[in-house]
């Protein structure tokens, strides 16, 4: 790929105890393009956490090349990463609007200009008029929506998520994946989506990669050809099967 | 206010007056003489008695509870976050500190009084050490419990030890500072009596136990109840600045 924005070359991680020697990711190698919405999928433990810890910069990596930014969009480690989690994890004690400013208040960005983003945002993810709500009176699904603002806030250029949606139901889920196809496409946005859902990774994704487990590895990498915006009778079409029956083969799943 | 939680108050103010009216009833109907137990008009009675000196007693023992629980609640917390920066510090004083927690507290006292003389100091100190324990070892356990995706967060923006510590632990930790406080309420009002009982030369616990003497019954009631008001306050107080402080639903109730 030329001039890719996220570039791996034969990563490697391993974690150490005292006495073990765990390898949490192997020789992995991808490029992301800008703009790009890359779906990571596999089981638990094929290292597809650590993966976006490395490339938030919470863990260091051992062997191999992590670069993230290019000529034309250069990448500050510090402040232009927007992570979403399985969890909201949002402040009990803050209303929705602060706790979506919370990464704006981190980095000390001007406070009048994190409030009107903070508010723009909470309306683009459909939580017009909860600006003033405590976290426990919104459904879960809302919480993750402020989540995602709150990710967005100081206009980050990556978006980490990891399964943000894999603690909703399977309706508000589908619902969910509609909704973060409509931000990724209005923000513009870089993100890396990990998942153990097949058809979440497959319905979402323009590319996705497959990691195995033991040894955890990088097993498939391929663009989906669908064009955007997305719906959910994609999953009823022949080609997405065709998607989906992949990753399944390779995970052994048949 | 919504009609649930005048309900509830209705309730409170019910039982209340409903248990006042049984002590009376108990007395009067099971005809029990006034030096076992008088009626609750009898021991309010007492309080016209100027001998008795009743503000001085009462003031006393305020400050004793008072000063002995607000100073632990600036330790104990004080010391929670010490060992939240450090877990050196965590590490080498915690264990110590659950042993020193299964001291008796109360055993404490006769020893407090061959160090510190008596007086109201002396009280105030007993009543800081067995409020102390149970502030510090939940204010732990809150500064403990952080999420570590929530600290990912931060430190993926590089934020600093110190926002970490303003912006997400010291507010989580706050439902459990509340939860020792309020544990250490009751505790506070016995550390100061059973101080008073031991050595001092004034305050309720004192008062009870001169009044016993000449076997007024009555005073002793009354002492007694003012005791229990001094409690009442202090949680009362609590209650309204953990409602200022603690958003609705991460209160412990």
């Amino acid at each position: 790929m030329e001039n890719p924005f996220i570039s791996l070359k034969n990563v490697r991680k391993v974690y150490r105890t005292r006495d073990i020697e765990f390898e949490a990711i192997n020789n992995v190698s991808l490029d992301v393009a800008e703009g790009e919405l890359i779906s990571l999928v596999g089981p638990s433990g094929c290292g597809k956490s650590t993966l976006l810890k490395v490339l938030a910069g919470l863990h260091p990596h051992d062997e191999g090349e992590v670069n993230i930014g290019n000529q034309t969009t250069p990448f500050d480690p510090s402040k232009d990463i927007g992570m979403v989690f399985q969890q909201p994890l949002l402040l009990k004690w803050r209303r929705i609007q602060e706790n979506v400013q919370l990464p704006a208040e981190i980095l000390g960005l001007p406070k009048k200009a994190a409030r009107e983003r903070a508010k723009d945002l909470l309306n683009m993810v459909g939580l017009k008029g909860f600006e003033d709500k405590y976290p426990y009176e919104l459904s879960g699904g809302m919480q993750q929506r402020a989540a995602i603002a709150r990710a967005l806030v100081h206009d980050p250029k990556l978006i980490l998520m990891d399964e943000p949606f894999g603690a909703l139901d399977a309706m508000t889920r589908e619902k969910m994946n509609l909704e973060l196809l409509d931000i990724w496409q209005k923000s513009q946005k870089t993100i890396v989506f990990v998942t153990h859902g097949i058809q979440e990774a497959v319905f979402l994704g323009t590319h996705v990669a497959v990691m195995s487990p033991s040894p955890a590895r990088l097993a498939d990498h391929f663009k989906v050809d669908f064009p955007h915006p997305r719906k959910l009778d994609m999953k009823t079409q022949k080609k997405f099967g065709v998607y989906t029956r992949r990753i399944y083969d390779l995970l052994g799943m048949d | 206010m919504n009609a649930a939680k005048w309900r509830k108050i209705a309730i409170i103010t019910l039982t209340h007056i409903g248990f006042v009216a049984l002590w009376w009833a108990a007395v009067v109907f099971g005809e029990v003489p006034e030096y076992i137990l008088p009626t609750p008009w009898q021991a309010l009675k007492t309080l016209e008695v100027e001998n008795y000196n009743w503000l001085t007693h009462f003031i006393a023992t305020s400050q004793e509870i008072f000063g002995g629980y607000i100073l632990a609640v600036v330790v104990g917390v004080g010391f929670a976050v010490l060992f939240s920066w450090s877990k050196a510090t965590d590490e080498a004083l915690m264990p110590l500190l659950v042993t020193l927690n299964m001291i008796p507290k109360v055993a404490m006292a006769p020893l407090f009084i061959v160090w510190l003389r008596f007086g109201i100091d002396t009280n105030i100190v007993i009543t800081f050490t067995i409020c102390f324990f149970p502030i510090l070892l939940n204010t732990v356990r809150g500064m403990r419990e952080v999420e570590p995706d929530l600290l990912d967060l931060v430190r993926s923006l590089n934020g600093s030890q110190w926002q970490i510590f303003t912006k997400i632990q010291l507010p989580g930790a706050l439902p459990f500072i509340f939860s020792g406080m309020k544990i250490a309420t009751v505790l506070a009002v016995a550390g100061a009596i059973v101080g008073e009982f031991i050595q001092s030369d004034r305050g309720l616990g004192w008062f009870m136990l001169i009044t016993q003497e000449a076997l007024n019954t009555d005073a002793m009631v009354m002492a007694l109840l003012l005791v229990t008001l001094i409690g009442v306050i202090l949680y009362g107080l609590v209650l309204i600045l953990e409602r200022m402080l603690v958003v609705q639903d991460a209160r412990m109730e």
